[in-house]
């Protein structure tokens, strides 16, 4: 199974280049947001950046160890983050600076899970998952 | 696959530091390297005894204060080459040099706290707190060839 993946995958980098392939994968994963949003919320209409970005930023009072996303990710989405308390590097988190950020949706559900409980002691909404992606699409 | 190629060409490289008496072999199964890679660098087995990673598997909600867990299969699947390749089931002068600190029923959760390691690293603390190394769990910040098993690199 993982071998074929990889093979497919490999074979889809041939032929799209990188960037281009990894989209789908990011799109179907947000669009899977967006029906989640919409049945909580008929009236849903869009994500937002800007949102994304506050949530990003916001410092809570959770656990006073990591208050925000960005105790590991950094402020700057586009720069390489930190562990905060094993120093292992983390690649950046904006789509720009690595195209294969939001692609693999068990990897982004699981972190997702573990991280907003990390933080906010509770899981993140289907509008908050997708209002990060956005905010991290257009950094 | 990558990682497998990078680490058999290393090795090809590097030739007699390989079977050099401190190294240990490298994480070769692919769910324990990715999942047991991601908040620090996955530690080879032979560190710490089956018991150990046992214990560590079974409790992975609260995993040093934080959620690592993972779905069964996967568990199970990390847990079988863990415990299989464990610091009391292979031979090799690190594991041995580890073991011969751990109790006969003991399940140490920190390599950095066994006597082996805390003999070789008696550094001051603002080496500890250099914003490059961070915690003694950071092993790559100063032995650069860590994933591949080799400590010996002074
Ligand atoms: C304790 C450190 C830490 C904190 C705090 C943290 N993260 Fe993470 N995050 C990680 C690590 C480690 C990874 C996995 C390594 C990687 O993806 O490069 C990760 C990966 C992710 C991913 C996966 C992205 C992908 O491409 O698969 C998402 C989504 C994520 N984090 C969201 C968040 C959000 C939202 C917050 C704040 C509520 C947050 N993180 C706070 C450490 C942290
Ligand atoms: C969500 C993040 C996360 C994941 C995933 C994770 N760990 Fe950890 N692990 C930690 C933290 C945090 C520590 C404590 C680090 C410290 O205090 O320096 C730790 C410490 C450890 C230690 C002790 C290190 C020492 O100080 O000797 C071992 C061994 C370990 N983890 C094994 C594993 C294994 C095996 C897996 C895969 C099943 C795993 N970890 C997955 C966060 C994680
Ligand atoms: C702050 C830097 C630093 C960190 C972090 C660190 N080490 Fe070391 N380590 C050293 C130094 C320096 C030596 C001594 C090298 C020597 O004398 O050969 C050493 C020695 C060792 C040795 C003995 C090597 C030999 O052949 O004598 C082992 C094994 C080892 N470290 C494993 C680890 C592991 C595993 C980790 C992470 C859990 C780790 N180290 C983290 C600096 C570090």
């Amino acid at each position: 199974m993982l071998l074929r993946g990889i093979v497919v995958f490999t074979v889809g980098v041939c032929l799209f280049g990188g960037i281009a392939a990894a989209e789908p994968a990011r799109d179907a994963i947000l669009a899977d947001y967006l029906n989640q949003a919409r049945q909580a919320d008929p009236g849903f209409t869009a994500f937002s950046a800007e949102r994304g970005e506050a949530l990003f930023k916001a410092r809570h009072a959770h656990n006073p160890d990591v208050p925000s996303c960005t105790t590991c990710h950094t402020e700057d989405p586009t720069r390489q983050g930190r562990h905060y308390k094993t120093g292992r590097a983390i690649e950046p988190v904006a789509v720009s600076r690595n195209p294969e950020r939001f692609t693999d949706a068990t990897e982004v559900e699981k972190r997702f899970s573990r991280d907003c409980k990390n933080v906010l002691g509770r899981l993140c909404t289907a509008v908050e998952k997708g209002d990060y992606v956005t905010f991290m699409m257009s950094r | 696959m990558r990682p497998i190629l990078t680490t058999a060409l290393a090795a090809a490289l590097l030739g007699t530091t390989v079977a050099r008496a401190d190294d240990t072999a490298p994480v070769t199964h692919e769910p324990t390297r990715k999942e047991c890679g991601e908040c620090h660098m996955a530690f080879q087995p032979a560190f710490l005894p089956a018991r150990s990673w046992t214990a560590m598997m079974a409790g992975l909600a609260d995993h040093f204060g934080e959620d690592a867990s993972l779905p069964e299969d996967t568990a199970r699947s990390i847990r079988d080459y863990l415990t299989a390749n464990a610091g009391d089931r292979v031979s090799g002068k690190l594991a041995r040099k580890y073991m011969r600190w751990v109790a006969p029923d003991g399940a140490p959760q920190r390599i950095t706290e066994n006597p082996a390691f805390v003999k070789e690293h008696r550094f001051r603390d603002e080496v500890w707190k250099l914003p490059q190394v961070g915690a003694k769990s950071n092993c790559p910040a100063c032995h650069k060839q860590a994933e591949l098993g080799l400590y010996d690199d002074d």
